[in-house]
């Protein structure tokens, strides 16, 4: 397909609007896309997780590295192998990759504590236990420190207090 | 060709209107994603590991009173018009029927289904659980696929992580697992242009909106399917609650704003619904987008008593089997075939001609 404003090169990108009480789709090429301000998705991974992942990808390499370096050694993934494709390779990548992984459920959940049901092989899923309020809050306390929220911090420090 | 009429109800109970507010909300749908402990993912595993997963799987269903029953579907042995077909009735997604741009289909891909509940098997997660209702059923499809999931789990073990719980291919899933989302009709806040403030809103709220076929689909007809876009921190009962809510909402916008276009533009509404019935009446030629863009608009019609003698269910099944595929199995040609737009035209008039008599 063409791109409907140029009509030249290929259209990569389809823009869903509402305009005039009629939801259409434009079809455009990289170039005419970038000149209506609509972001290219070429320069990030084109997974729906791309631009969030490349936005952090300065970040990850910080992290304390995983313990078996590079890939996980259930499946050989790397964190690399991540950020391109947004998919883990294997459950152990959750341990392998865990310090980035955690900052990055926190940012995409608020949380990376399940709530829901819990799973027993035996037994299949049972009810959620109840919530424990005060690993919430210290899991929260935690997050205000490192973002400096002083102000929060010292809110649920004191929750905390009366908690315990 | 495949035989859906092997489902009990063709897979398509859920389009026949009964559940409830089903003038504004077609279908209702769950989904748990789900993989087996100790096996690498889809994306690094092999197509002997991904036939061992649907053989232990496909056991394990044979096993529970849910999925006894269950009719399978083997994609990747299936012709393009046949995964259409599935990917139409909603009933699997755009990439295990690989419909995406790449048009391949992964080995292994299948799908499991017994009345509304199926699995979608070596999709991006091992086991994709799925549930689907006629109308606004949060409760009711989470409860069956519930019932599934505890069937299953109990014969499978699970990936779950005691902090993180139920684990998945992409961490925007991690957690419950669970995607809960309604398909949902809204003209009125479309012609009254609120409808980029509504969507906004939801997703300061934590929903997401997506088209008629989800993930990566188009809105077309005005339909949008509203989801939960987190799946951790929260319990599935939250999720849904929030979910439900929220829809609520929604809906009682919609009902605000087609108040106001029959209070504020009451000839330009009628003049707008009675136009697409014309047109959907005696069009000799009609693309699937303008099908589903005059459906709407006769929808919109019926939901505000301007139309008569049009039921939901008949304007349901025309949304269903106007589609390429569907439409191409009643006529007997291909889905790219050139007469479609014309095929289409004829059908729609004789079913509504069927509907309301033919001086309708």
């Amino acid at each position: 397909m063409s791109c409907e404003q140029c009509r030249e090169r290929e259209a990569v990108i389809h823009l869903t609007q509402i305009v005039n009480e009629q939801v259409t789709t434009l079809h455009l090429c990289e170039r005419c896309a970038a000149e209506k301000g609509v972001e290219s998705p070429g320069a990030a991974p084109k997974t729906p997780l791309g631009t969030f992942l490349a936005a952090m990808g300065e970040e990850l390499p910080e992290a304390p590295a995983p313990r078996t370096g590079d890939s996980c050694p259930r499946c050989g993934g790397s964190l690399q192998d991540f950020r391109e494709s947004g998919r883990l390779g294997c459950s152990e990548c959750y341990r392998s990759f865990e310090v980035p992984l955690r900052d990055l459920l926190r940012r995409l959940h608020g949380s990376t504590h399940h709530m829901g049901e819990r799973y027993t092989e035996a037994g299949g899923s049972s009810p959620p236990s109840a919530p424990n309020p005060a690993i919430e809050l210290r899991e929260q306390l935690r997050v205000a420190v490192e973002t400096e929220n002083f102000e929060l911090a010292a809110e649920l420090r004191d929750r905390l207090r009366v908690m315990e | 060709m495949i035989d859906l009429s092997l489902l009990t109800d063709g897979g398509v109970g859920w389009l026949d209107a009964s559940g409830p507010s089903s003038h504004l909300i077609l279908s209702t749908r769950i989904r748990l994603a789900r993989n087996l402990a100790g096996r690498v993912y889809q994306g690094r595993n092999s197509e002997s590991e991904r036939e061992d997963i649907l053989l232990t799987v496909e056991a394990a269903a044979r096993d529970t009173v849910l999925l006894r029953r269950a009719i399978k579907f083997r994609l990747d042995r299936l012709d393009r018009s046949d995964r259409q077909l599935l990917h139409e009735r909603h009933l699997v997604s755009k990439e295990l029927a690989g419909l995406d741009s790449d048009g391949r289909v992964r080995s292994g891909a299948s799908l499991l289904v017994q009345d509304r509940l199926g699995v979608m098997l070596n999709e991006e997660d091992h086991l994709r659980l799925q549930g689907l209702h006629s109308g606004f059923a949060l409760d009711a499809a989470y409860a069956e696929v519930d019932r599934l999931d505890a069937e299953l789990g109990q014969r499978l073990a699970f990936a779950f992580h005691s902090e993180f719980g139920y684990l998945t291919s992409c961490p925007t899933n991690v957690g419950t697992g669970l995607r809960a989302s309604v398909l949902i009709h809204l003209p009125g806040l479309v012609l009254t242009k609120e409808i980029s403030k509504v969507l906004q809103g939801l997703a300061q709220v934590g929903l997401t909106f997506r088209g008629l076929y989800g993930e990566g689909s188009e809105v077309v007809g005005n339909f949008f399917q509203l989801s939960n876009q987190t799946t951790l921190g929260s319990s599935e009962y939250e999720l849904l609650d929030h979910l439900g809510k929220m829809v609520r909402q929604v809906m009682d916008y919609e009902e605000q704003a087609r108040q106001v276009l029959l209070r504020d533009a009451p000839a330009i509404i009628e003049d707008k619904v009675w136009r697409a019935y014309g047109l959907l009446r005696y069009a000799r030629a009609l693309s699937f987008e303008e099908a589903m863009n005059l459906l709407s608009g006769v929808r919109l019609g019926v939901g505000v008593n301007l139309i008569p003698d049009v039921g939901m269910y008949t304007l349901n099944k025309l949304l269903v089997y106007t589609q390429p595929a569907h439409l191409a199995v009643a006529e007997g040609v291909a889905p790219a075939d050139p007469d479609l737009p014309v095929r289409r035209a004829q059908f729609v008039r004789k079913v509504l001609e069927s509907e309301v008599g033919r001086r309708g």
